[in-house]
């Protein structure tokens, strides 16, 4: 038998060039969540900055992350920055808001309907939340998502001084949607952000979560987490839209707990931000637990979008999901990386997963890598990923009705997505992913 | 009146020369038919009257009403009035019946007027249904995506429906008996009948003659190696009936 030889790489030393962030201590928000932030922070400081080798960065390459050009941004900063656009905050989902919140660099702004006060629902900003709901909150942070996570889940936790509690209590619907806006205005800065969700048992509640900012010169970064749980036989239905400008560097962790019986509708749409790496876990951990994720995405110009998901079955007979559906123009590139675990013992689960992608132009690049992991035997798990392009034959057919060019790729481009809007139960929401088909189209 | 006029007309698909100077006349009003046997360019005259980016025009002219139709993209040769009824109708996935046909009716529309609003959802509904129903059609048809997963004989349909609704003066079916069923093809037959009358020039392709049963031609064509060799009444129909192409093959053969 010939013996294969033996190779060892030995990795250049990194590019110098790549910077690292100089943050400091002196920056965790004072607060009855100190001792969380410090821990967070002391995780974050071990950290190296994520490189090509590490297996979740492998397609997304942070060299040219201008780390140590990025602030936190100080009280108030909002104030000399442009305001949140009337549009962000109209409505998405049904006829008005329960609530609203607008987070800003420094500062925030938050709305509640005193009809869910008076039920005992919490939906503020962290600050409020750290005065006026101290105890509740240092239950919940960290629950979900950890600091250990990754970098940037470290440094969400431990300087994010904007973010959401909402907290439904047992049994309480909430008809009208709860709305909430990070809008990231400005250069330089490090907009980071915390999202705390946990919906009690037999709770249920409709929540739409935006992020998105102007096109700057420069740079900006985001940092975020986002940690969902869903109680017994409680329901969620999360909404969360990505429009970051051109010049973001977006970074967030997200996890979803759904206890039994309880029930996850999670819809993602991103359309923004110069590169994006989205960890999105749905951890179903109560027997009969679901989970639905649904992902739309369309990227231009020399954007990357990279969004790892992970459907882990970890109890009996629970069902999950998940669609992402992407387009692509220009030079862009997306990623998308999931993965089916299925833990010993969690029979009779039904996991899906599938990724399709439609490459608009030449240069443009979609990986799609989908991936099982299954330890119990009674399971039926199915998954699928494709990459296509835009065919001649269909654009021939629909001209040959008259219908000229331009509008023919739309019709194609929008029944390609259509299998994602018969997910969304939110016309505004479908509306806002056809205008964003429109604007990149005609890009 | 309209006409659409095909003269020398020679076209080639990846340098191969499928059409070897083919001329024909078809006044809106008439019906005719070309028939003859497989692979000798019948369906490369439908889809170059269309516009098929894959078949190149060598030699000849297309005009109709006056226009070059060989300088007319396929979406502007279709407004202008042309309708080719595929043989192999396209899917497109995610796209409703209904909401193509708004989308074609709305290109007609605003190519006239680029401010206009589209029409009317009840106005094209109605009109929609109406259609539907001379062609026997479930109105729940509007609904699936187009020609995704339909049946030969509602691929067909579908095909008679947008020329109902778009309301050609020159009309071109390609192969539309093929794949149908004795019902489907008299039902897509008096959806074509319903249709024809003098503001409409149909030009059937055909290979069989059962079609023209259905849908009488006023003159009948023998296509062969390219060429239209030998036209005549619907009485020529027949004769193709009764003793198959082999006596123009024998006819035709050495010019070739």
């Amino acid at each position: 038998m010939q013996e294969k030889p033996k190779v060892t790489v030995t990795r250049a030393r990194r590019d110098s060039a790549t910077k690292e962030f100089l943050f400091t201590a002196d920056s965790i928000p004072a607060g009855v969540l100190n001792d969380v932030r410090v821990k967070a922070w002391e995780a974050f400081a071990k950290f190296s900055m994520p490189i090509t080798t590490d297996e979740a960065w492998r397609r997304t390459d942070l060299r040219l992350l201008p780390a140590s050009d990025f602030k936190i941004p100080k009280e108030g900063a909002f104030e000399d920055l442009p305001a949140v656009p009337d549009h962000l905050l109209q409505p998405l989902t049904g006829e008005q808001h329960g609530g609203q919140i607008t987070l800003m660099p420094g500062g925030s702004r938050v709305d509640l309907d005193p009809a869910l006060v008076s039920k005992g629902v919490i939906f503020t900003d962290i600050r409020t939340a750290e005065r006026e709901h101290p105890e509740l909150l240092h239950k919940l942070i960290g629950a979900v998502v950890k600091p250990e996570d990754g970098k940037f889940a470290a440094l969400a936790s431990a300087l994010a001084g904007n973010g959401v509690l909402l907290y439904v209590p047992k049994n309480v619907q909430v008809e009208t949607p709860l709305h909430s806006v990070l809008w990231g205005p400005g250069a330089d800065i490090a907009h980071l952000s915390h999202l705390i969700v946990h919906v009690e048992d037999g709770a249920s509640v409709t929540y739409v979560h935006e992020a998105a900012s102007p096109n700057e010169t420069g740079h900006a970064m985001h940092a975020g987490i986002v940690e969902i749980s869903v109680g017994q036989n409680a329901s969620l239905r999360f909404v969360e839209l990505q429009s970051w400008g051109r010049h973001v560097w977006n970074f967030s962790h997200e996890r979803a707990r759904v206890e039994r019986g309880g029930n996850l509708d999670w819809i993602f749409g991103a359309v923004g931000s110069r590169l994006t790496k989205n960890f999105s876990d749905l951890d179903l951990a109560g027997e009969g637990a679901q989970g639905r994720m649904s992902g739309f995405y369309f990227t231009d110009g020399l954007q990357h979008l990279d969004h790892d998901t992970q459907q882990n079955h970890l109890a009996p007979h629970t069902t999950s999901d998940l669609l992402f559906k992407g387009a692509l123009k220009g030079k862009s590139r997306s990623v998308w990386q999931g993965m089916i675990y299925v833990a010993p013992g969690a029979q009779k689960t039904d996991g899906y997963q599938a990724n399709r992608n439609l490459v608009l132009d030449d240069q443009a690049r979609a990986d799609s890598i989908p991936g099982l992991e299954i330890l119990a035997d009674d399971v039926r798990c199915t998954h699928g990923a494709t990459v296509g392009k835009l065919e001649k034959e269909p654009l021939f057919y629909l001209k040959s009705r008259g219908i000229p060019q331009a509008d023919a790729e739309r019709l194609v481009v929008e029944g390609f997505f259509d299998p994602i809007m018969q997910r969304i139960p939110f016309e505004g929401v479908r509306e806002r992913f056809q205008q964003a088909i429109q604007e990149k189209l005609s890009a | 009146m309209s006409q659409l006029e095909i003269k020398n007309l020679h076209v080639s698909i990846e340098d191969k020369e499928i059409l070897k100077g083919l001329s024909l006349t078809i006044k809106q009003g008439e019906i005719h038919a070309i028939m003859g046997p497989n692979g000798t360019g019948k369906s490369t005259l439908a889809y170059t009257l269309m516009g098929h980016p894959n078949y190149t025009v060598t030699e000849g002219e297309i005009v109709f009403k006056g226009q070059n139709v060989l300088e007319l993209e396929p979406d502007e040769r279709s407004r202008a009035g042309i309708f080719l009824a595929f043989q192999y109708p396209v899917a497109i996935p995610g796209v409703t019946v209904a909401n193509f046909l708004r989308s074609a009716l709305n290109a007609r529309r605003r190519a006239v007027n680029p401010e206009d609003k589209g029409l009317p959802i009840l106005e094209f509904r109605k009109m929609l249904k109406e259609k539907m129903d001379t062609l026997k059609m479930d109105h729940a048809f509007a609904g699936r995506y187009l020609n995704d997963g339909f049946s030969g004989g509602e691929k067909k349909r579908a095909e008679i429906l947008q020329m109902a609704a778009l309301k050609p003066e020159i009309a071109i079916l390609d192969e539309t008996d093929s794949g149908l069923d004795i019902d489907a093809l008299r039902i897509v037959s008096e959806g074509v009948n319903a249709l024809s009358g003098p503001d409409l020039g149909v030009l059937v392709i055909t290979h069989y003659q059962r079609l023209l049963n259905y849908i009488k031609p006023n003159f009948v064509h023998i296509m062969l190696d390219g060429r239209i060799v030998e036209s005549g009444g619907p009485d020529l129909a027949l004769h193709l009936e009764e003793h198959g192409y082999d006596w123009v093959r024998e006819k035709y053969e050495e010019v070739v």
